[in-house]
């Protein structure tokens, strides 16, 4: 019997309407873990590095993370994974929210899409029953929208439904994937799927989910739950009230938005406003806000309510998660009112709340700066709010102009030139991110954003404070009951980092430490992403009750896989680096990995190159980021080194290092 | 009849903190599988909750008495301009509607507040307080006759559904395949 997993996919070719259940090799969970291990297992077997993301060889997987639908609190993500139209490298998006668990107890822990369907349709899996639907009468609907139809329909109140809305059937590169509170929303996955032709995926299970050894596991869970009440009860000290606690941010509770409205940069990452945050903001926000949540909610078996329903005077309801709350709103130079109103229709339409609001502020700049002219916008409204919902249409229809900026700043400031691409200042790997712009280098953060294969930085931190506290008093206070470091190094790091003087930033943590300390960090996300962990109890806080002590004990009783630190380390890496081979088979390279270029004011160029010199050879690649056959060998990833050779990404003699053979001899 | 003191336990619900995450129906059905907490399955599970995020609606039931007909009246519920069936908002598994039910056998499920444990686990897992545990002393008037136990519920459950003929044939049958 397989536990935690169900052990089969559901492999759906769209463009044959064939449909099969495929059982799973165990053993390549032992590998990879699940959810995005296995996917990225997947996509490097069978996407090679000539299919295009819209090409209908191109897969769309939907990942149920390992432990998702066993009682392990928070433990909802489906990790989507696919070839990503705006990077052209592999993207791996995640939502929370219901569908994954849904999906466990129908009886498959992925959903696997190939081909493309030739009208649009939508998948119901009802257990063992799975049927390709006609939806061409859903075409054009929103996503939230669609979901309600569907269920209506087939009379299903309990299905889950992950749609696209109209942003995802148009391809725009930043349209998401909608299901109900949580969305998949970085990389253009939604226009992956909204070119395969298929509307949505519905589920609904009603069967088992097996644990290996249930009563270790429930205590486990006890224990988390345990401390989860614990730390809502003392919240970390010394810290914003953001990273006090545990969850996703906790934007829909959080009235205060001073820290961010005044140090994130406003526009396309253009400006910051100090002195932004008066007491008449304050209470006009507030209300605003109270006026439009009707409940705080939560996914599923967590009690975290980090999303909260939304409904604005006139427009539909709908549900609303951490930032994105604000990103319209500074992005348009406006108030909370218009940001909520906007969200709405954009969830709706289905894009990324990060990347829209950035392109349509980016199209403004410009036409302010003469490098698009009015005719480019014709019959676009005068005032400020009005251009914004304009421009949102436009793009998720991708009608005149629409149509370049559908395509994200980077494809569309090469299309426009003349000057264009300088507006397009604040992407890594084509994509855009968070509108921060700051003084002094981070070497830390500069690793993050550098060589983070997701992308989107706001996913890779977490672990090790973002700052030194003031006093070495506070330090040595916060380390007492930092249990959750791999280790006791971590302590020390972190007591002699000082905000000034000898051991501060940029020198201090040194190189080996960033290197440490950023490896730690990414290290969690990824096993995260592989059970299917919210990251907001785990990888993303300070401080969480999942960590590397416990995690091979909830993977070892839950899913009967025997694991150590250790072990559970070695899979992340090997995954890790599969993800990574995956996208340096695509051409990824050295000079891709770099942080926007006036990302920071103060920059510390050698140091930069001494950093991702160190980070690469801790992470076993050579000088251009390619991982190097040796390291390939020792994670058992073989394959990968073999066709690196045969691609001529390594030469030859990489797999002929004579040391590297007495090793894997050794090994055996 | 006789008079005697009965612990009448209660789960107060609070439908405005629910955040309709679940976790009670996770743990419930969790418990409740054989061996205890080997598997889980909402589906299962003796509390569930009608969850309309869209309309606000998030109400936890926890299973009643099985009802061996269905119910004469089925009024009609507009909460937000949304109609509702009383049977949504109902406790007890009965002939017409799944709700319940266990997914496969079809017999009624019903909240047995967790016997052995010291309290209800859906409680203990709600950390948002939406439910909440409640005991108290009653007198009460005690009716001579028992309540059905689950095996006569179970068989009740059978014969209305399969009829009482094809019941008995099955039970022959498989006490042959037995001897
Ligand atoms: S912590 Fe927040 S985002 Fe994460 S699972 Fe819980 S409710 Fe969802
Ligand atoms: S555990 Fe509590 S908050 Fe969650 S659904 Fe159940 S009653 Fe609601
Ligand atoms: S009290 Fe126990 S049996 Fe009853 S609904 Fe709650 S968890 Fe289930």
């Amino acid at each position: 019997m397989r536990y935690a997993e169900t052990g089969y996919n559901l492999e759906i070719d769209l463009s044959r309407g064939n449909i099969e259940k495929v059982a799973t090799d165990p053993k390549e969970t032992e590998l990879y873990l699940g959810g995005l291990g296995t996917n990225a297992k997947l996509i490097w077997d069978r996407v090679p590095p000539e299919v295009e993301p819209f090409s209908p060889d191109n897969l769309l997987i939907f990942g149920a993370g390992l432990l998702c639908g066993t009682p392990a609190t928070g433990c909802n993500r489906t990790i989507v994974s696919t070839i990503s139209p705006q990077t052209r490298l592999l993207a791996f998006s995640m939502m929370g929210g219901f569908w994954a668990p849904e999906l466990k107890y129908a009886g498959y822990d992925k959903v696997v899409l190939r081909g493309k369907s030739p009208d649009l349709v939508y998948i119901w899996i009802h257990d063992d029953k799975v049927e390709i639907r006609d939806a061409s009468h859903l075409r054009g609907k929103g996503a939230i929208e669609t979901a309600e139809l569907i269920k209506q329909e087939l009379n299903q109140p309990k299905a889950q439904v992950a749609a696209i809305g109209m942003a995802g059937e148009n391809r725009v590169y930043y349209a998401s994937i909608e299901q109900g509170r949580s969305s998949a929303s970085r990389g253009g996955i939604g226009a992956v799927m909204g070119d395969k032709g298929v509307k949505a995926i519905v589920v609904r299970g009603t069967r088992d989910l097996n644990i290996a050894r249930p009563e270790e596991f429930l205590g486990l869970c006890n224990e988390v739950l345990d401390y989860i009440k614990y730390r809502e009860e003392h919240p970390i000290p010394g810290v914003m009230p953001i990273l006090a606690g545990l969850g996703s941010p906790q934007e829909m509770k959080v009235h205060d938005e001073k820290w961010h409205t005044e140090n994130f940069m406003w526009g396309n990452s253009r400006e910051r406003r100090k002195g932004f945050w008066t007491d008449e903001i304050a209470k006009e926000w507030t209300e605003t806000m109270e006026k439009a949540r009707t409940r705080l909610i939560s996914c599923f078996n967590c009690p975290m309510k980090c999303g909260a329903t939304i409904s604005m005077p006139g427009l539909p309801t709908y549900m609303m998660k951490c930032f994105t709350k604000l990103t319209y709103t500074m992005g348009a130079f406006s108030d909370l009112d218009f940001g909520l109103r906007i969200a709405q229709k954009a969830t709706e339409y289905g894009v990324d709340g990060f990347s829209a609001p950035q392109v349509m502020a980016f199209a403004i700049e410009l036409l302010e700066n003469g490098i698009l002219s009015k005719d480019d916008f014709p019959g676009m409204p005068e005032d400020n709010e009005g251009r914004f919902f304009y421009l949102l249409d436009m793009i998720v229809r991708r009608e005149g102009i629409g149509d370049l900026l559908a395509n994200g700043t980077y494809w569309a400031a090469k299309e426009i030139g003349n000057g264009a691409e300088e507006f397009a200042h604040n992407n890594i790997k084509k994509t855009e991110q968070l509108p921060l712009k700051l003084s002094m280098l981070n070497p830390i953060y500069f690793l993050m954003y550098s060589t983070g294969e997701k992308i989107n930085i706001t996913q890779i931190e977490g672990q090790f404070p973002q700052a030194p506290f003031p006093t070495r008093e506070a330090r040595e206070e916060f380390v007492k009951d930092w249990i959750q470091v791999p280790d006791d190094r971590f302590k020390q790091y972190f007591v002699d980092w000082e905000l000034r003087g000898e051991n501060s930033m940029p020198f201090y943590p040194t190189v080996e430490m960033c290197c440490d300390i950023v490896d730690w960090q990414e290290r969690m996300h990824y096993i995260d992403d592989a059970l299917g962990q919210c990251a907001g109890l785990s990888s993303f806080p300070l401080k969480p009750p999942y960590h590397i002590h416990n995690y091979p004990k909830f993977i070892s009783a839950g899913a009967g896989i025997e694991m150590d630190e250790e072990k559970l380390t070695a899979a992340a890496k090997r995954y890790r680096t599969l993800v990574r081979a995956i996208n340096i088979r695509r051409g990824m390279r050295r000079k891709d990995e770099k942080p926007p270029a006036n990302h920071w004011k103060k920059r510390f160029p050698e140091l930069e190159e001494q950093l991702l010199d160190a980070y690469y050879k801790l992470k076993g690649w050579n000088r251009d980021g390619i991982p190097t056959a040796e390291s390939l060998r020792e994670l058992g990833l073989d394959y990968v080194s073999e066709d690196f050779i045969q691609r001529g990404i390594l030469g030859d003699d990489e797999a002929a290092d004579p040391t590297a053979n007495q090793q894997a001899a050794t090994a055996q | 009849m006789t008079s005697k003191k009965k612990t009448i336990k209660n789960i107060k619900i609070d439908v405005d903190k629910c955040n309709g995450c679940r976790a009670c129906e996770v743990i419930c059905s969790s418990f409740h599988a054989m061996p205890k907490y080997s598997s889980n399955n909402p589906a299962r599970s003796r509390i569930r909750v009608i969850h309309d995020p869209l309309r606000d609606i998030y109400v936890p039931v926890y299973a009643g008495e099985y009802a061996v007909a269905e119910c004469a009246g089925r009024d009609k519920y507009v909460i937000d301009g949304k109609e509702y069936d009383e049977c949504a908002f109902c406790r007890a598994a009965c002939p017409s509607r799944e709700e319940f039910k266990e997914p496969d056998s079809g017999l009624p499920l019903k909240c047995d507040m967790c016997e052995g444990e010291d309290e209800p686990l859906c409680v203990k897992w709600c950390l948002v307080d939406a439910l909440t545990y409640e005991e108290r002393e009653e007198e009460v008037v005690v009716e001579e006759e028992d309540t059905p136990d689950e095996i006569e519920i179970g068989l009740e459950t059978l014969i209305n559904k399969h009829g009482l003929d094809k019941l008995l044939d099955t039970v022959e049958q498989l006490a042959k395949d037995k001897s």
